[in-house]
C-alpha cells in the first residue's frame, strides 16, 4: 500500500524530523480511505471517466474530508502534475472576496500544459484543474456569493472541492451547483481497525481491547484527535492506558463530577462557593464539565420541573462558555442554579 | 534589582518543583521527537508561561532563552496596516494575537506562514521545526482560529504551535483536535509555601512560623505570582513576619473590595454614582473588565445572606457575558452593581 513509503521530504539537507501520526497516517490514495466506502466508490468511478463535478464535502472533524480530496487529487495526476493542477485554499488564507477571485483568476487562467505519455500512462491526467477551498463554512457569503459567479466563469476548466462541517453554512447557490458528499463519522470498527493499524506500525503497546475504545468514546468518534492522543499517551508511557489518556484529553475525572452533583444536592452555598473555586484553580476546563453535568443529570430521576430549569441552564451556560465568558462565575452560576433546580 | 518574581522563576524542568507528575510528562514530551502542538490551559499564577519556557530550553538549549522583543507591522487587508509586539529567539516566536483585536486572523495568516515558511536559521538546531508560542489563545476569534486550522497540518515539518490559555471552553473544535491538551492546575496552598519558604530562606526573610507563609499562600487564592508579589511586599513593611501581620492585597483589589463592602452595605441609587466613579478608576488602570466583574462579584458573597447569593451570582453571570461581547464595560459593570443592589434592597 502507498502509505508504507516515506514521505517526500522538501528536498532539505537536515534529516526530517519525523511528522506527527496525524500526517503520517493521512490516506495517501483513495483506497487507504477508511469507512466512507459510499464516497469513495462514486469517486473511483468519477476516476475512470475522467470527469469530475464540482463537489461539496460535508461532516464532522476527522472523518476524512480533507484527506480524501488530497487522495482524489493524488490518484487523478499523480504527484507531480498534481502540483501545477491543484490550488488548495482554506481559512489560513486571506480570503476575502478579491483576493479569492485574484487567486483563482490567475490559477484558472493559465493552459494546462501538455502531459507526458508516461504520466498519462499511470493516471487519468484530466484537462481540468481542481481547486479546494477546504473550511468553506468560514467564508462570509459574500465571499461566497463572489465565489458562485468565479464558478461559472471557470466551469469549462477548472473543478471546485467545497469542505465544510455544516453544509448549512453555504449559501444555497453555491451549495446546489455542487454533488454533496456527506462524510459520516466513522464507525467504530473502522475507526478500530486505523488505530490498531498504527498501533502495530509505532509498536504502541496498550494495555488491553478496551484502551482503545475508551479513546474512540472520549474523542466521539473523531479519529485526527484519537491520533493525536495516540501518539501523545505513546509518548508518555511504555503503556498505553484508560487513565493516561482520559487525562490527556481533559476530560474531568468522575469523582470531580459526582462532588460537584453532591454539593448540589446538598445546597450549602459556602460549600457551592469553595467547591467551584478548587475545581477552577484546578484548571478542569468548564465546558467539559457541564458536558459531563448535562449527560448525568438529564438522564437521571429527577422531577420534569427540575429537569426543564437544568436544561436552560445548561443551555445559557454552554453559549456564555463558548463566547467567552468568565469560567469561574459561569460555573458558580452552573452549580447555584443547578441547586435550585433540584430543589424544585 | 528585580523582583523575587522574576529572580525565582524556575527556568527550566529541573528546577520546577511543583506538580511533578505534568512535569515528567512535559519533560517527555519533548524528548520525544515526534513533538504534537499542544495548548496548555489552566488559571492564572499556574506556571503556564514557566512550563513554556522549560519546553523550549528542553527542545532547543539555553539558546531559547536570548530573546529580542520587536514590534511587527502586518498587512491588515487592503492598504490597512496593524502592529505587533513579537518576542523572538532564534528557534521560537511568541506572540499575542488578540493585541490586534478582532483583526487577529491576520496575524496567523501573515504572521505564522513567515515563520512556517522560512527555515531554522541554525543549522545545528535540535529540531527542523520551530515554535510559535501563541498567548490568550482562548481570546482568538472564531475566523483566527479557522485560519489556525490548516496550517497546523500542513507545516508541521517547519512549526510546532503552543497555545497558552485560562479557558478551553472559546476554543473550536478542530483546533482542539490538532492539539495535545495539557491541564495546568494552580499550584496547592502547601506548594506555594513550599515555595515561600526557600525564598524567604535565600532572601533571608525572618518568618515567625509556617503558619504565616500558608496564610499568605490562601490568600492568594494559590496564584504563585501574587504569592511571591505578597511576599515581597510584606517583607518590605515588616521585619518579622508574625501571624498577625497582614497580607497586603495588590491596590486595585483592596479598592474593589471596598466598592463591595460599600455597595453591601448601601445599596442606594446614591451610592450607585459613587460607584461608577470607582469602576472609572479601575478601568482607566487598565485591570480587565472581567476581572473585575469577578472579583467584585468574590467580594460581595461573603458579605450577603445564602439566600441573596443566587440572583446576584447569576446577574454576574449575564453581565460578565454581555461585557464579553459589548463595547461599553462600564455599562455591565454598572448593571450589574445596580441589579445587586436591587437583590439586596428588596429583601
Ligand atoms: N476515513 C478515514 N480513513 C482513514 N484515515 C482517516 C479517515 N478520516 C480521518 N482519518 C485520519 O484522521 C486525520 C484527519 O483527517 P482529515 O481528512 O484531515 O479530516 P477532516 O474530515 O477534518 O478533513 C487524517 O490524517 C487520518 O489520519
Ligand atoms: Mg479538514
Amino acid at each position: 500500500m502507498s502509505f508504507f513509503k516515506p514521505k517526500a521530504t522538501n528536498s532539505t539537507p537536515r534529516a526530517p524530523t519525523k511528522v506527527p501520526w496525524t500526517e503520517k497516517y493521512r490516506p495517501k490514495s483513495l483506497n487507504d480511505v477508511a469507512a466512507q466506502d459510499a464516497i469513495v466508490s462514486v469517486l473511483k468511478k468519477t476516476l475512470q471517466s475522467s470527469n469530475l463535478p464540482h463537489m461539496l464535502f460535508y461532516g464532522p472533524p476527522g472523518t476524512g474530508k480533507t484527506s480524501t480530496i488530497l487522495a482524489l487529487a493524488r490518484d487523478l495526476y499523480g504527484p507531480e502534475l498534481r502540483k501545477t493542477r491543484v490550488l488548495e485554499l482554506n481559512a489560513s488564507d486571506d480570503r476575502g472576496i478579491s483576493v479569492v477571485r485574484e487567486k483563482i483568476k490567475n490559477f484558472s487562467r493559465t493552459a494546462v500544459g501538455n502531459v507526458s505519455s508516461e504520466i498519462r500512462q499511470k493516471y487519468p491526467a484530466p484537462d481540468f484543474k481542481l481547486i479546494i477551498l477546504d473550511e468553506a463554512d468560514m467564508m462570509t457569503h459574500d465571499a461566497q456569493a463572489a465565489l458562485r459567479r468565479t464558478m461559472e466563469n471557470y466551469a469549462k476548466t477548472t473543478r471546485f472541492c467545497l469542505i465544510c462541517n455544516y453544509v448549512t453554512r453555504i449559501i444555497d447557490p453555491l451549495a446546489s451547483r455542487c454533488s454533496k458528499f456527506r462524510f459520516k463519522e466513522l464507525s467504530q470498527e473502522s475507526a478500530l481497525n486505523r488505530l490498531q493499524y498504527i498501533c502495530e506500525q509505532e509498536n504502541v503497546e496498550v494495555e488491553d481491547e478496551e484502551v482503545l475504545r475508551s479513546l474512540l468514546k472520549l474523542t466521539n468518534g473523531d479519529l485526527r484527535q484519537s491520533i493525536t492522543l495516540l501518539q501523545s499517551a505513546a509518548g508518555f508511557a511504555p503503556v498505553v492506558t484508560k487513565d493516561i489518556l482520559s487525562e490527556l484529553a481533559g476530560v474531568v475525572p468522575d469523582n470531580i463530577v459526582s462532588k460537584v452533583i453532591e454539593v448540589a444536592e446538598i445546597g450549602n452555598q459556602k460549600q457551592i462557593e469553595k467547591a467551584v473555586e478548587n475545581i477552577i484553580l484546578d484548571g478542569y476546563s468548564v465546558s467539559e464539565l457541564l458536558d459531563q453535568l448535562h449527560d448525568t443529570l438529564l438522564t437521571s430521576v429527577i422531577s420534569s420541573k427540575s429537569k426543564s430549569m437544568l436544561a436552560n441552564t445548561f443551555s445559557v451556560a454552554n453559549r456564555r462558555l463558548v463566547d467567552g465568558g468568565d469560567e469561574h462565575i459561569e460555573l458558580l452560576n452552573i452549580v447555584t442554579q443547578t441547586a435550585q433546580a433540584l430543589k424544585a | 534589582m528585580s523582583l523575587w518574581v522574576h529572580e525565582f522563576r524556575p527556568s527550566n524542568f529541573a528546577e520546577l518543583d511543583l506538580n511533578e507528575r505534568l512535569t515528567d510528562n512535559l519533560r517527555q514530551l519533548c524528548t520525544e521527537e515526534e513533538l504534537p502542538h499542544l495548548l496548555l490551559y489552566g488559571p492564572p499564577g499556574s506556571g503556564k508561561q514557566t512550563r513554556v519556557g522549560a519546553c523550549l530550553q528542553e527542545l532547543f538549549g539555553a539558546g531559547s532563552r536570548r530573546i529580542k522583543i520587536e514590534s511587527r507591522q502586518l498587512d491588515a487587508g487592503g492598504s490597512k496596516k496593524l502592529e505587533i509586539t513579537m518576542v523572538s529567539s532564534v528557534y521560537h516566536v511568541e506572540i499575542t494575537p488578540s493585541e490586534a483585536g478582532n483583526q487577529d486572523r491576520f496575524v496567523v495568516q501573515e504572521l505564522l506562514k513567515e515563520i512556517a515558511q522560512t527555515q531554522q536559521i541554525d543549522q545545528n538546531a535540535k529540531h527542523r521545526y520551530k515554535v510559535v508560542v501563541i498567548n490568550e489563545a482562548d481570546h482568538l476569534t472564531r475566523e483566527a482560529q479557522a485560519a489556525l486550522r490548516r496550517t497546523m497540518e500542513i507545516y508541521t515539518s517547519n512549526l510546532r504551535i503552543v497555545m497558552v490559555a485560562t479557558s478551553l471552553s472559546p476554543i473550536m473544535e478542530p483546533i482542539r483536535s490538532r492539539t495535545l491538551l495539557v491541564r495546568v492546575p494552580a499550584p496547592s496552598e502547601d506548594e506555594i509555601a513550599k515555595v515561600l519558604q526557600s525564598i524567604a530562606a535565600a532572601k533571608r526573610v525572618s518568618v515567625q512560623s509556617d503558619a504565616v507563609l500558608h496564610k499568605i499562600a490562601a490568600t492568594s487564592q494559590r496564584n504563585m505570582r501574587k504569592a511571591i508579589l505578597m511576599l515581597e511586599a510584606m517583607y518590605a513593611q515588616n521585619e518579622q513576619l508574625t501571624e498577625s501581620a497582614v497580607v497586603p492585597l495588590a491596590d486595585w483589589e483592596a479598592v474593589i473590595k471596598k466598592e463591595a463592602f460599600e455597595i453591601v452595605k448601601s445599596p442606594t441609587t446614591s451610592k450607585l454614582a459613587e460607584v461608577r466613579g470607582t469602576n472609572y478608576e479601575l478601568l482607566s488602570h487598565c485591570i480587565p473588565p472581567q476581572i473585575i466583574l469577578r472579583t467584585l462579584l468574590l467580594q460581595i458573597l461573603p458579605l450577603v445572606d445564602a439566600k441573596a447569593a443566587p440572583g446576584i451570582i447569576e446577574a454576574a453571570a449575564l453581565f460578565d457575558h454581555r461585557i464579553r461581547l459589548g463595547t461599553k464595560a462600564i455599562f455591565h459593570l454598572e448593571a450589574f452593581v445596580a441589579r445587586v443592589m436591587n437583590v439586596l434592597s428588596s429583601r
